[in-house]
């Protein structure tokens, strides 16, 4: 079973990379671009044919180790 | 005095700090990331470098170590940890400290020497250094930006767990002479129980004058003490 797993920011979290790249894109004249964040995005394979059990061990790894839960949120999706 | 220095694939500064160790009258040993059991020590270092390449986050694999559940059970147990640059990213990671070192605010990897101010010379690690002593002293890293949440920060300025604070030439501390956009000028802190401290400049670069200063110097005689 497969998932991808979007890793964002949290909302109070400077983010200097995003930051940058929405400055390049307002420069080069898309003026009408309100708000950039960048993130990480993880696409996972399971050995596991129960989606409730496969999401509970990507939830694991996220808290265990791909997510830093003081600064990043993150969203599990079945794909 | 005995000290451990954890070797990581990509650390670049275990052996400058060995060298320090050494001078200082250290009896040390190094350990590669990969043993299940520590020598016995009395200051186990997390040097700086940049194990496995800063991959996922600066210090999110190294801190997932074999070696870092001995660490871990050392600090506990009230081993002195001293974690420096990566090893300070490392230390985060682990949850020995607390919060996090973000990329730095201006996006640049900066390798200068800055000024920082003794915050708290009652510990173990700074008991040489007067109280507010101006160090010089050499910052190199692409994620110093130290972050934390509200209740933390009050907790560290209330308990004393700050121990440097980026500042300028005379002391100062404002924005202009913060270079990574840390959190109140934070430059290291302590865990509650003052064993573990987290810094980003180099105090092992700064022990020779041939090569820089020796403001780096009290931070291990302070160990020695």
């Amino acid at each position: 079973m497969k998932f991808s797993v979007t890793v964002t920011l949290k909302k109070d979290v400077l983010d200097p990379q995003g930051k940058v790249v929405q400055n390049t894109l307002i420069n080069m004249g898309m003026d009408y671009l309100k708000n950039i964040r960048q993130g990480k995005h993880f696409e996972i394979e399971v050995d596991e044919e129960n989606q409730l059990e496969a999401e509970k061990k990507i939830d694991e790894m996220c808290k265990k180790l791909l997510v830093n839960l003081i600064i990043e949120n993150y969203k599990i999706t079945k794909i | 005095m005995k000290s451990t220095v954890i070797v990581f694939p990509g650390s670049n500064c275990d052996r400058d700090i060995a060298v320090a160790l050494e001078r200082m009258q250290f009896k040390n040993q190094m350990v590669w990331h990969k043993e299940t059991t520590l020598p016995k020590s009395d200051l186990i270092v997390i040097p700086g470098g940049f194990s496995y390449g800063d991959y996922l986050r600066s210090g999110a694999i190294a801190g997932k170590s074999l070696i870092i559940d001995e660490v871990i059970k050392a600090a506990k147990s009230g081993c002195l940890i001293l974690g420096i640059c990566n090893g300070f990213q490392i230390l985060t990671e682990t949850g020995l400290l607390k919060g996090t070192l973000l990329r730095n605010k201006n996006l640049k990897f900066i390798n200068k020497d800055i000024h920082i101010r003794v915050f708290n010379s009652n510990t173990k690690f700074t008991n040489k250094y007067k109280s507010n002593q101006i160090l010089k002293i050499n910052i190199a890293h692409n994620e110093g930006n130290y972050f934390t949440d509200v209740k933390h920060l009050e907790k560290l300025k209330s308990e004393n767990l700050i121990a440097f604070r980026y500042c300028d030439e005379k002391g100062n501390i404002n924005n202009n002479c913060n270079p990574n956009g840390s959190l109140d000028n934070i430059a290291g802190i302590f865990n509650d129980n003052k064993n573990i401290l987290g810094m980003m400049p180099h105090p092992e670069r700064m022990v020779d004058e041939m090569i820089a200063n020796k403001d780096g110097v009290n931070l291990f005689s302070s160990l020695i003490n």
